[in-house]
């Protein structure tokens, strides 16, 4: 990827920010690690199913809106 | 240099009544509207008052006693009137058909988000107790921007500023930092092009509706800096920047950096400390350009000849607002300060490395991260409705439905603030700006305070003809401070009037 312009940036740059990745127990390999975000990412779509709206079509359909500001 | 300054955020709501789609929007959002004001159960209402230059006649016919019946019933002038002053000393109105909320004066990021997150409490609420009413169908709300069918409405922001600041300095500095800014506080949408026609993901809610650089449009031909010049304070010392760029956020850290990033890059074009060299050889496409790519990888052409990422332009306004704290106040730095520059740099950092590592803070990437998941468990492509289902329903004010206060409850989104302060700045107002007055008097004498604006509170007082009104032209005049133990001590609005013409 091309980059111009921001190299000057690199010196001022703190380490990655790691405070907010997801928790992952030191210990973990990194198959277990993936199985675990996988039921993760899963266990949250399960719950999320279960309040989305019902009939997805008709109920963005029905969402009109005029104008505002 | 820091980020305190006076400042706010008007939002408009979506609104929809389930189930009727062709119900008329400005008769739900007065609805809403008037579910709030009624349910403080107060005989008298005070009212916004327009009419800054003569207000005492006018002010007299805002003096409606109105029950719960008069809101299925309401006639068009009635509709003019959804428009009241909250205890925290918020106003909440409507406006453009949609239910509208704009934080009281606050003089730090922080406290937008708290008084921010209050409004869509009072939203909420307000849109629970209109759904009560008899005959009337469940009213939903949305913090939002778009219908995807060609129509959208605003997150305005308003900075207070020094008026001897030209305002060529502030298009030309703002500009690059607007354009660009989206990539921290934007929200996130699913569709392209104002009918959200073309199917795809985009980082903003607002890009495809801007179309010229500068102007004193809201509705039309939106600007990317707009001109209006309605200050609500001394006009001789202030300018209200207002900004209607931004999409609406229910993150707490992309409303935290919106706000605090634009109050530094807007103190460095007050101090006259940047070079200038980051103008754009075409804003306007550059905005949707940026928006159209979740890579972050595109690269904007300067009329210098360069070309950077979006991320890379956020840097150059980072560094400068880090040597001019650094110059400024070196050490005595403050802590609002020290936590918005960090926050940017650690955002910005990630933003860089994949921006998937800000899927707990910032509202676009949190949406996309769920999409991506939608997309690859259920092989959906991007003009599936279920994936516009979710980019709406993200929105929904309600904690049970919204997916954003699923996400927060499920500990995938981190707050930055208390749920119990959020709850107080329902009613109370913050205590260091002219807000403080004017919460505590519509809280302390509701049958007195006959209307209110930014800039003014006015009192019906008992024995006098005609109404008294209490400039508040100045912002940081009227807090805990100034009048705390005054209004303490007045029981009545007729001592605290006489208190204040005494002085």
């Amino acid at each position: 990827m091309a980059r111009e312009g921001g190299q000057q940036h690199r010196t001022t740059r703190k380490g990655e920010g790691t405070e907010e990745s997801p928790e992952v127990e030191p210990s973990a390999d990194v198959a277990e690690r993936k199985e675990r975000l996988d039921e993760d990412v899963d266990a949250i779509l399960d719950e999320i199913d279960d309040v989305l709206e019902e009939n997805a079509e008709d109920f963005v359909r029905s969402f009109v809106q005029k104008g505002g500001q | 240099m820091s980020v305190h300054r006076v400042m706010g955020t008007e939002v408009e709501y979506g609104i929809s009544v389930q189930g009727q789609p062709t119900a008329n929007p400005m008769l739900a959002s007065t609805q809403v509207v008037n579910a709030w004001a009624n349910a403080g159960a107060r005989a008298r209402r005070a009212r916004w008052d327009f009419e800054e230059e003569s207000p005492l006649r006018d002010a007299r016919g805002f003096e409606l006693s109105r029950d719960l019946a008069d809101s299925t019933q309401l006639t068009d002038e009635d509709l003019g009137l959804a428009n009241v002053i909250l205890t925290n000393g918020a106003r909440l109105y409507v406006d453009h058909a949609h239910p509208e909320y704009s934080t009281p004066e606050c003089t730090n990021p922080r406290d937008v988000v708290v008084w921010d997150k209050a409004g869509e409490l009072v939203m909420h609420r307000a849109a629970a107790l209109a759904s009560q009413m008899p005959n009337n169908p469940p009213m939903l709300l949305y913090k939002n921007n778009v219908d995807n069918k060609g129509a959208s409405y605003g997150s305005h922001e308003n900075y207070l500023m020094d008026r001897a600041t030209p305002f060529g300095d502030i298009v030309a500095h703002l500009i690059p930092f607007f354009v660009t800014r989206q990539v921290v506080c934007g929200a996130g949408r699913v569709g392209r092009r104002q009918d959200g026609s073309d199917a795809g993901f985009q980082i903003s809610q607002r890009a495809d509706y801007f179309e010229v650089e500068v102007g004193l449009e809201t509705t039309l031909k939106r600007p990317l800096v707009n001109t209006r010049d309605e200050p609500h304070a001394d006009p001789h010392k202030y300018r209200r920047l207002h900004v209607i760029i931004g999409d609406a956020n229910l993150s707490e850290v992309s409303t935290l950096l919106k706000l605090g990033t634009t109050a530094l890059v807007l103190r460095m074009i007050e101090d006259r400390v940047l070079p200038g060299d980051l103008a754009l050889e075409r804003p306007v496409r550059e905005l949707r350009d940026v928006s159209y790519d979740a890579s972050l990888t595109h690269l904007l052409r300067l009329k210098d000849g360069r070309r950077m990422t979006a991320v890379q332009v956020q840097w150059e306004y980072l560094e400068h607002a880090r040597k001019h704290v650094d110059r400024t106040l070196g050490s005595d730095v403050d802590a609002d300060t020290t936590e918005v520059l960090q926050r940017w740099e650690s955002v910005l950092n990630r933003l860089e490395a994949d921006p998937m590592q800000c899927a707990r803070e910032l509202d676009w990437v949190a949406k996309l991260g769920l999409l991506e998941s939608y997309r690859d468990r259920d092989g959906l492509e991007w003009d599936h409705p279920k994936l516009a289902l979710i980019d709406l329903q993200y929105a929904d004010v309600r904690p049970d439905k919204g997916l954003y206060h699923r996400l927060v409850r499920l500990g995938r989104m981190e707050r930055l603030v208390d749920g119990a302060a959020v709850e107080t700045a329902v009613t109370e107002p913050p205590e260091d700006t002219r807000a403080y007055f004017r919460g505590r008097c519509l809280a302390q004498y509701p049958e007195q305070v006959a209307a209110a604006s930014w800039d003014s509170v006015i009192f019906d007082l008992p024995g006098r003809d005609s109404l008294q009104r209490v400039p508040t032209l100045e912002p940081l005049r009227g807090t805990k401070e100034h009048v705390g133990r005054l209004l303490d001590r007045c029981t009545t609005a007729e001592q605290l009037f006489s208190a204040l013409t005494a002085r």
